[in-house]
């Protein structure tokens, strides 16, 4: 059964990034709020739940979507991931400009607010190093270094911050999503072989190297 | 004879002096341990969506929620009655930043608030609540407790006030 396997990975992604989203849904909470935090803490969630597609895409990971097509809508993913974090806290700014200006400047009362500053930090800082690839003029395997490292720092800070917040979440899957989102971030840069110290030889590689070898030589410098 | 420390002539001196300051002179004990009370520092973001004035009411909303505590003065503890304390926070009724989420309520001969308001839901990630006392009498003082739970019916929240 050849569709099996695939069918499964995409059934149980889907089902990781609709069920806490409907979950959230079904929130008491949201009754008592208005429609732009309501929207604020929506555009979070799904943030939340493209953190896990991120990696997936850019591992080549995900079925039927191998590393060159991967990236190509890891590329758009992520800038929609960047207008769902800016969507989220212009949300919240309107719903309460005070608590999001103290959070913008670590002085919040709440640790999840200091937490996700630093993740939606790292995230900008992953969007510009792939928006500015060609212009920084890394070697290869250092802009992968570092941006995987600020992605890294991204998937940690938006698991805490997510973690420690009471919301509109359900806690079990939110846990579920996060831990996801850990595994997906850790797993793929594991596969990619991020930290070697001796550069991948990609005709040993697996298949996932191997292709990943291809794509990332020739689209990025294509498409930059 | 340098070796013998306690001698009698000291104990007796240092003896009656810790009887007579602590247990036979109260005046003098008394200030040390009202330096010990020290006033309530405002919490981080216990001014967020403070609206100044907020009207003296009866109750805020259709209550259902106690917001409860006592106001002292720094110093000697003295509780401080009549002073205005003013309540908000995002309810079941309405965000902090609406005006039919503020109201205030004054303590009583014992230095007691307790003013019942709308339940209070999560917002911004936690169930809390906003305290401000403003009134000029003293240094203005914000709060923001927290509470253990989202399902609790009441909160509570002290002050200790700094004459200014």
């Amino acid at each position: 059964m050849p569709w099996a396997r695939p069918t499964l990975i995409w059934t149980a992604l889907a089902a990781a990034v609709a069920v806490p989203i409907a979950a959230a849904a079904a929130s008491p909470l949201i009754a008592w709020r208005d429609p732009v935090y309501i929207a604020a803490g929506f555009a979070g969630i799904a943030a939340m739940a493209l953190m896990l597609v991120q990696p997936l895409l850019a591992g080549g990971t995900l079925p039927g979507l191998p590393a060159v097509r991967g990236r190509y809508f890891h590329r758009w993913t992520g800038a929609v991931l960047v207008a769902a974090v800016s969507i989220h806290v212009a949300g919240l700014w309107i719903t309460s400009p005070p608590d999001v200006i103290d959070a913008l400047l670590f002085r919040s009362p709440t640790p999840f607010s200091a937490w996700g500053v630093i993740a939606m930090g790292a995230l900008f800082l992953a969007a510009l190093l792939a928006a500015l690839r060609r212009k920084l003029h890394l070697r290869p395997r250092m802009w992968r270094f570092a941006r995987t490292s600020v992605v890294m720092v991204a998937a940690a800070g938006s698991v805490v911050h997510a973690l420690l917040i009471e919301g509109t979440m359900e806690t079990v899957s939110k846990a579920v999503l996060c831990v996801l989102v850990l595994a997906a971030t850790v797993k793929v840069a594991a596969d990619l072989r991020v930290w070697a110290i001796r550069p991948r030889r990609g005709t040993e590689g697996t298949g996932v190297v191997l292709s990943e070898n291809r794509s990332v030589k020739r689209p990025a410098h294509r498409c930059a | 004879m340098t070796r013998d420390l306690i001698t009698r002539r000291r104990l007796l001196a240092t003896g009656g002096t810790v009887l007579a300051s602590g247990l036979f002179v109260p005046s003098l004990s008394l200030p040390a341990s009202a330096r010990g009370l020290a006033p309530t520092p405002s919490m981080r973001g216990g001014s967020n969506n403070y609206r100044p004035g907020a009207p003296i009411v009866n109750r805020i909303g259709a209550g259902g929620f106690w917001m409860s505590g006592t106001v002292r003065r720094a110093g000697d503890g003295a509780p401080l009655s009549h002073q205005r304390i003013q309540i908000w926070a995002h309810t079941t009724e309405g965000h902090e930043r609406d005006p039919q989420s503020h109201g205030a309520t004054l303590t009583d001969e014992n230095g007691v608030f307790r003013l019942e308001m709308p339940q209070i839901v999560p917002a911004f990630g936690q169930p809390h609540g906003h305290l401000a006392y403003d009134s000029g009498d003293f240094k203005t003082v914000f709060l923001r407790p927290v509470m253990a739970s989202s399902k609790d019916t009441s909160l509570e929240a002290h002050f200790v006030l700094q004459p200014v």
